[in-house]
C-alpha cells in the first residue's frame, strides 16, 4: 500500500475542524471520459477490478453487451451500451464509462451520518473510508448518480476510490491507464475542462453532431469526472445520466436549514466533553492519524 | 499491412469493411481515433452489423453478407465516372496502360474466357498482355489475325507450356485502346452501378452514393495531397471470394493513388499476435518461408523449379523493371542451405530432392477432409482448437473418431482434445472411438521467448515472463524432442526416404531444446565464406551474421532460413529487441523500434507515395524521395526501391511485380478465378447473382463430396448468418478464465428486432439456429443494431454468432451453457486462391428453442 498521504478537507458527520480545509492550496483532479471515442471495450472494467483486487461475481445474459446492470459494490466501472435511434433514423451506439463522479458538492457525504466514513480530499478526490462505515446506507440515497452499493455480507458501502493510492504517487488511475483508445484523460480539473471543450467544439464543427458538449453539472458544484456527450442536450439517454443531478432536498434539509439540529447536538456534546474534563483531566491521547491513508479504510 | 497500425494516425479517410478493429483489435484501433481527433480523419464503416467500430464512425452502411465485391466494384465504377482518380499515378504506377491480349473476354455472362465447365478450371492463356509497343490511337487487332501461339501449340496436340508474361507488352499511354486495361476496367465495373449495388448488397442508392462521394472525395479535382486507407480483416478473407474482394480493394486503391502512401494502402488487420509470423514463416502448404513457391512433381530438377518460380521482367520498353523476385535463385539456394548444410551442394542440387514435392490441395479444410475419408492417420494439433475452428465442427469430430492417434499441445483442455466427449456422443459410442489422444501440456505466450510478428511486419522479441508450470514444456522442445527420437529411429532402423530427415541442419547448443534466439539468427542467415560487397567493399567474414537479404547468394556462400527476415538477427545483436522510441520524421516510422520486414522498411512500395520526379505527392508527409544531390533516393523511411534509379529511368515502385507496376489486371492465373474480381454469391446465398442469375456462385469453387458435406438452399434457409468474436474473449481460450467470463458469461445470437417482433421473440429468450450441417442454441440478443434488407426485391434478415465458445470452459463445465459450437453451422467450402473456409455469410433458419438444454 501507498505510504503517501492526501489531505482532506471535507469530512463526513464530521463536526469539529479539518485539518486540510483552506490549509493548502491543491490542484482539483479530474478524469475527462470522451463518450465519442469510447469503444465500450471494458479495459478500464478489467483494470478497475485488478487494480483493485475486487473479487469477481456471478453475471448473466441480459440481452445486452454490458457487463451487469449496474455498478456493485465490488464492480466500480462499469460501461453502460445503449441503442438511441437518431431524428434522421440512423444509430447511435452510446457507450459510457460509469462510476463516482467525484461531486465537488458530494450528496454522499453531505448525507452520511459517521464521522470520517465519507471524506473529500484537497485534489476532490471523494473517498470512503469503509473502517468508519456504520452501514446506514444514507449515502446511497445522498448519491444522484446511484453509485456506491452495499456489500449486503459485511454492511459496508464501496465505491471507485478515483485510485487514490496510485493519484498520491502521481499516477493515473488504473481505468486511464489502461483505455487503449484514448477516450480517458486524467489531470487537473483546469485543463480537463479545456480538453474537453476543444473536443466538443470540433464535434460541433467536423462531426454531425451540433448538440455535442461537455457534462460538468453545477447542481453539485461540478464533476471530479466529465464528459464529452455526442449530444449534452439530452444526457438521458447515456443510461440515464441525471440532466441536472442535485443533492437530494431531504440530504439538503438536513445539512441546510435543520442543521441546527445538529448544532445544538454539537453543543452537548462539547458541553458533556468539558463536564469529562473537568470530572477525569486531560488524557494522553493517541495521535489521531488524521491524515487518512489512500485506500487504507478498504480490507 | 502494406502499411502500419500507427501509420493510421497519418490518413484523411479510412474505410473499415470486411474487419472490426475496435472490439478484435481495440489497442490498434487508437490510430483511427487519432487520425479522427488530430487531423479530423473520416470513418466509414461497411459491415453486416453496426458494430463498436460502426458506434465511432462518420457514416456506417449495413452490408449483407458476402457482397462486399459488389460494393467495392461500386466505387471503382463511382471513383472513373466521376474522374476521382489519380490519373499520373494510375498512368505511370499501375498497368492501365497495358493492353491485353485479343481473345480475353469480361464475365458479362459470369465467365471469363477459357471457362472448362467440365473440370470447373479456367484456362488463362487469354488473360495476358499482348506483345509489342507503343499502340496509343491504334485500333485493336483486326479479326483476321491469326490466334496467338499457344492455342496452336495445343491444337497440334503438344503439351502447353504454361503462359508466360511477354517481355515487350504493348501499351496506349493515352489509355483510349478498347483493350488497354483501364478501358476493360471501367467497362467490367460499368456494370456495378448504384442501382445494382443496392440490389445486390442492401445498401440503398442514395446511401451508397453518400459513401462513395466521401470516400473518393480525397481525389477531388484530381489533388493529390490527400490520403485514404482501406482497413480490413477476417470479414473478407472468410469467403469464397475472399482474394478477390482483397483485390477490388487494392485495385480501387491504386486508382486513387493511396498504396505506398503515408496513411495509405490496403491494410490487413492480424487476429492474432503471430498469424503475420505464421504466414511469413509457411504456415501454409503451398509455400516455404518467405513465400517461395513449394516444389511440384513437375520440378524434376532444381533449375526447372527455379525457372518456374522466378518471374521474368514484363513491361512496356520505355519503361524499367527492377523484378525483385529475379532474386528468386539467391533466396532459394540460401534456403537450401540453412535446411541441409554442408549436405547441399551444388552438385546435389542443393539437397532439392530433400524437400516434398506437393501434388495437390494440402489447406486445412482438405487435411480434415482426408482424415474422414480415413486417409489422414494422425494429426499434431499445437496452438489451435482444430474441432472448434471448424468450418462444420461435426465433420471435424467424425474425422478425429477415425484417426488413429492425436496430439494435442494445450495450455488448457480443449474440445479437440475432448473431441470424443463432444455433446451427442453417447456412452457406448464413446467407446468404440480407437483413437489414442496424448495431450501434451504446453506454455503459454508469457512463459516463452521469442518473436511476434504484428500486422504492421514488425518483428518484436519478447522475453518469457515466467517459466512453464508443472510439466508444461515450450513448443520448440516438444517439437526438438520429437524430432530427435524419428532421426534415431530412422538411423537405426532406416526407411524409405531418411536423408530429408538425417541431413537436416539442428546444430544447436541444447539440441533437445534449442533457444529461440538461435533459430532466430538461423533464420537470419549467416556468409558461409568470406564475402565483400563490389560497391561499398563492406566485408562479412565466414560465419558472421548477414546485415540483410541484399547480400544473399546463389552460389551457396549464404544460408538463410528466410530471406525476407534478414536483418533481424545481425552482427550488431537482436534487431527485434530494439526499443528506440525516436521518430524524428512524426510519422511514426520509428525506425530503431524492433524490425520490420522487409529491411526495417515500414511502408511497403513507398516509391509511389512521390510523383513521377521523385517529390512526395504530399510535402507534409515526406517518406522518401530523390536526392539530387546525391542521385539517391533517401527518405525517413527505407526506400522501398532502387536507390539509385533516377526518376527519368521511369522503373516502376512495385517491385515484386514482373511489371515493376500496380496490377489493376492480374494476368495469366496469378489468381485463379479472373484477371479482374466478379461479384458472385456466396455457395449458400439467399437469392440468384443479379449480375448474372445463370452463373450465380464462383465458377471455380469446388464443393466438397463427402456424405458429411451439406449445403443448404433459400427454400430451407432463409436468413443469412455471420460468425464473428468479441473483445470479450479471445477465441476458445479466455472461456477458461473468470475475468472474461464475468464480462460475457454466456453465447448469445444476435437477432434483428424486427425479425425478433415476427418471431415473438424476446431479448434473453433461447433460439437454435440451424444450417444444414448443424445447430446451435443459444440466447437471443434482440438489437437494432441489424436492420433487414431488401437484396433483390426481397426482404432478407441477417444474423450474428459469436464463436467463443464449446463444451469446455468455466460456464460450460458448470452446465450453464448449451455446449455447442458456432462452426457446427458453418460450410466446408473454401476460397479457390487462399484456401479459407467461408464462415462469414451462409443460410440458417432461427427459431425459437423449445428443448431441454441449460
Amino acid at each position: 500500500m501507498s505510504q503517501a498521504t492526501l489531505r482532506v478537507q471535507k469530512i463526513s458527520g464530521h463536526a469539529g475542524s479539518i485539518p486540510g480545509q483552506d490549509t493548502q492550496r491543491e490542484y482539483t483532479v479530474c478524469k475527462f471520459i470522451d463518450t465519442t471515442t469510447c469503444i465500450g471495450c471494458k479495459a478500464c472494467e478489467v483494470a478497475c477490478v485488478e487494480w483493485n483486487d475486487l473479487p469477481f461475481s456471478e453475471t448473466v445474459f441480459d440481452n445486452t453487451y454490458q457487463t451487469m446492470p449496474e455498478t456493485r459494490w465490488n464492480y466500480w466501472n462499469l460501461i453502460l451500451f445503449n441503442e438511441h435511434e437518431r431524428e434522421d433514423g440512423s444509430l447511435l451506439w452510446l457507450m459510457r464509462k460509469n462510476q463516482c463522479m467525484h461531486c465537488a458538492e458530494p450528496g454522499c457525504l453531505a448525507a452520511c451520518p459517521a464521522d470520517g466514513a465519507i471524506v473529500q480530499y484537497t485534489n476532490g478526490i471523494v473517498d470512503f473510508q469503509q473502517a468508519n462505515c456504520i452501514g446506514c446506507g444514507y449515502c446511497i440515497t445522498g448519491c444522484p448518480f446511484d453509485i456506491p452499493k452495499m456489500n449486503p455480507k459485511t454492511h459496508r458501502v464501496f465505491k471507485c476510490t478515483l485510485c487514490t493510492d496510485r493519484v498520491s504517487e502521481g499516477l493515473e488511475p488504473a481505468c486511464i491507464k489502461s483505455c487503449p483508445t484514448g477516450c480517458l484523460h486524467f489531470g487537473t480539473k483546469d485543463d480537463m475542462k479545456e480538453l474537453a471543450e476543444s473536443r466538443a467544439k470540433q464535434l460541433r464543427d467536423h462531426s454531425n453532431f451540433p448538440n455535442a458538449g461537455v457534462y460538468d453539472p453545477p447542481g453539485v458544484g461540478g464533476t471530479g469526472v466529465i464528459y464529452v456527450l455526442h449530444d449534452a442536450s439530452n444526457p438521458e439517454i447515456y443510461g440515464g445520466l441525471p440532466k441536472n443531478p442535485h443533492v437530494p432536498w431531504s440530504v439538503k434539509l438536513w445539512k441546510g436549514p435543520l442543521k441546527w439540529l445538529g448544532n445544538v447536538a454539537m453543543i452537548g456534546g462539547l458541553v458533556g466533553l468539558f463536564v469529562h474534563y473537568l470530572r477525569y483531566g486531560p488524557k494522553a491521547r493517541e495521535e489521531e492519524d488524521l491524515a487518512i491513508k489512500p485506500g487504507g479504510g478498504r480490507t | 499491412m502494406t502499411n502500419g497500425w500507427i501509420d493510421i494516425k497519418n490518413t484523411d479517410m479510412m474505410l473499415i469493411m470486411g474487419g472490426n478493429p475496435a472490439e478484435n483489435h481495440p489497442c490498434g484501433f487508437k490510430w483511427p481515433v487519432e487520425a479522427k481527433r488530430t487531423r479530423n480523419a473520416k470513418l466509414i464503416v461497411v459491415d453486416p452489423r453496426f458494430t463498436r467500430t460502426a458506434s465511432v464512425a462518420d457514416l456506417f452502411c449495413q452490408i449483407r453478407a458476402g457482397s462486399d465485391i459488389a460494393f467495392l466494384g461500386g466505387l471503382i465504377h463511382y471513383a472513373i465516372e466521376n474522374h476521382r482518380i489519380a490519373k499520373d499515378y494510375l498512368l505511370n504506377y499501375t498497368n492501365a496502360a497495358f493492353v491485353i491480349k485479343e481473345g480475353f473476354k469480361l464475365p458479362e455472362d459470369g465467365l471469363y474466357s477459357g471457362f472448362d465447365a467440365e473440370t470447373q478450371t479456367y484456362d488463362n492463356t487469354s488473360w495476358n498482355y499482348q506483345e509489342g509497343g507503343d499502340l496509343s490511337g491504334k485500333p485493336a487487332r483486326a479479326k483476321g489475325d491469326p490466334p496467338p501461339k499457344e492455342n496452336k501449340a495445343a491444337a497440334a496436340g503438344k503439351p502447353t507450356p504454361p503462359p508466360h508474361l511477354p517481355e515487350n507488352v504493348a501499351y496506349d499511354l493515352t489509355l483510349q485502346h478498347p483493350n488497354c486495361v483501364f478501358q476493360l476496367l471501367r467497362k467490367q465495373y460499368s456494370r456495378y452501378t448504384p442501382e445494382m449495388v443496392e440490389r445486390i448488397t442492401g445498401i440503398p442508392k442514395a446511401q451508397f452514393e453518400k459513401v462513395a462521394d466521401l470516400f473518393t472525395s480525397v481525389r477531388k479535382d484530381g489533388d493529390m495531397k490527400k490520403v485514404a486507407t482501406i482497413i480490413y480483416a477476417v470479414g473478407w478473407t472468410q469467403h469464397t471470394a475472399g482474394t478477390q474482394t482483397i483485390r477490388t480493394a487494392a485495385m480501387l486503391q491504386l486508382l486513387l493513388g493511396n498504396v505506398g502512401r503515408s496513411g495509405g494502402g490496403v491494410n490487413a488487420l492480424r487476429g492474432h499476435s503471430n498469424i503475420q509470423g505464421a504466414t511469413d514463416m509457411a504456415g501454409i502448404f503451398e509455400i516455404l518461408p518467405g513465400y517461395l513457391k513449394v516444389p511440384v512433381p513437375a520440378d524434376t530438377d532444381f533449375k526447372t523449379y527455379l525457372e518456374r518460380i522466378t518471374p521474368k521482367s514484363s513491361k512496356p520498353h520505355i519503361w524499367d523493371s527492377w523484378n525483385y523476385w529475379s532474386n528468386t535463385p539467391k533466396f532459394a539456394v540460401s534456403f537450401m542451405k540453412a535446411m541441409y548444410g554442408d549436405t547441399a551442394t551444388k552438385q546435389n542440387d542443393w539437397a532439392f530432392h530433400y524437400l516434398p514435392k506437393v501434388d495437390r490441395n494440402y489447406s486445412w479444410t482438405y487435411i480434415w477432409d482426408d482424415m474422414y475419408r480415413g486417409n489422414v492417420k494422425g494429426l499434431f494439433a499445437f496452438g489451435m482448437n482444430g474441432v472448434a475452428i471448424g468450418p462444420d465442427s461435426n465433420k471435424n469430430i467424425e474425422a478425429l473418431k477415425k484417426a488413429d492417434w492425436l496430439v494435442v499441445g494445450e495450455i488448457y483442455p480443449d474440445e479437440t482434445s475432448e473431441f470424443w466427449k463432444s455433446p451427442g456422443i453417447t456412452q457406448d459410442e464413446m467407446k468404440k472411438i480407437q483413437t489414442t489422444v496424448y495431450r501434451l501440456p504446453c506454455a503459454g505466450f508469457a512463459e516463452k521467448d521469442g518473436a511476434f510478428v504484428n500486422s504492421a511486419r514488425w518483428l518484436q522479441w519478447k522475453n518469457a515472463a515466467l517459466p512453464p508450470p508443472g510439466d508444461a514444456k515450450p513448443d520448440q522442445e516438444v517439437l526438438a524432442r520429437i524430432f530427435l527420437r524419428v532421426r534415431e529411429l530412422y538411423q537405426k532402423e532406416g526407411g524409405k526416404f531418411s536423408d530429408a530427415i538425417l541431413h537436416a541442419t539442428w546444430s544447436y547448443t541444447n539440441p533437445q531444446n534449442p533457444a529461440l534466439a538461435e533459430v532466430a539468427k538461423e533464420i537470419n542467415g549467416k556468409a558461409l565464406a568470406d564475402l565483400e560487397d563490389p560497391v561499398t567493399k563492406q566485408q562479412v567474414k565466414a560465419g558472421q551474421q548477414l546485415p540483410g537479404y541484399a547480400w544473399l547468394k546463389d552460389d551457396g556462400t549464404t544460408a538463410c532460413g528466410n530471406w525476407l527476415y534478414s536483418g533481424s538477427f545481425t552482427e550488431a545483436g537482436n534487431m527485434m529487441a530494439r526499443r528506440g522510441t525516436e521518430d524524428p520524421s512524426g510519422l511514426g516510422i520509428y525506425p530503431n523500434w524492433a524490425f520490420s520486414w522487409p529491411a526495417n522498411r515500414r511502408v511497403l512500395y513507398n516509391r509511389a507515395s512521390c510523383d513521377l520526379d521523385g517529390k512526395p505527392w504530399d510535402p507534409a508527409r515526406k517518406q522518401v524521395w530523390w536526392n539530387e544531390a546525391t542521385q539517391k533516393w533517401v527518405g525517413n523511411d527505407v526506400p522501398d526501391f532502387k536507390a539509385d534509379s533516377k526518376p527519368k529511368d521511369h522503373m516502376g515502385p512495385f517491385i515484386m511485380n514482373p511489371e515493376g507496376v500496380g496490377r489493376l489486371f492480374v494476368p495469366i492465373g496469378t489468381v485463379a478465378d479472373g484477371p479482374f474480381p466478379e461479384h458472385y454469391e456466396p455457395i449458400e446465398s439467399p437469392v440468384e447473382n443479379p449480375l448474372h442469375p445463370q452463373q450465380s456462385n464462383n465458377p471455380i469453387v469446388k464443393k466438397f463430396k463427402t456424405d458429411a458435406d451439406k449445403y443448404g438452399t433459400p427454400k430451407d434457409y432463409n436468413i443469412v448468418c455471420t460468425t464473428y468474436r468479441l473483445t470479450e474473449h479471445y477465441h476458445y481460450w479466455t472461456k477458461n478464465n473468470p475475468m472474461n467470463v464475468q464480462l460475457v458469461p454466456e453465447p448469445f445470437v444476435e437477432i434483428p428486432a424486427e425479425l425478433a417482433n415476427e418471431m415473438g421473440l424476446r431479448g434473453g429468450e433461447k433460439v437454435k439456429v440451424t444450417s444444414a450441417r448443424g445447430d446451435y442454441v443459444a440466447k437471443a440478443m434482440v438489437t437494432r443494431r441489424i436492420k433487414s434488407m431488401m437484396i433483390d426485391g426481397k426482404k432478407t434478415y441477417q444474423i450474428g454468432v459469436p464463436f467463443h465458445w464449446g463444451y469446455r470452459g468455466i460456464t460450460e463445465d458448470e452446465g450453464k451453457t448449451a455446449k455447442t459450437m458456432a462452426n457446427l453451422l458453418s460450410p466446408t467450402v473454401i476460397d479457390p486462391n487462399a484456401w479459407t473456409p467461408e464462415f462469414k455469410g451462409f443460410l440458417v433458419k432461427v427459431e425459437k428453442s423449445v428443448g431441454a438444454e441449460p
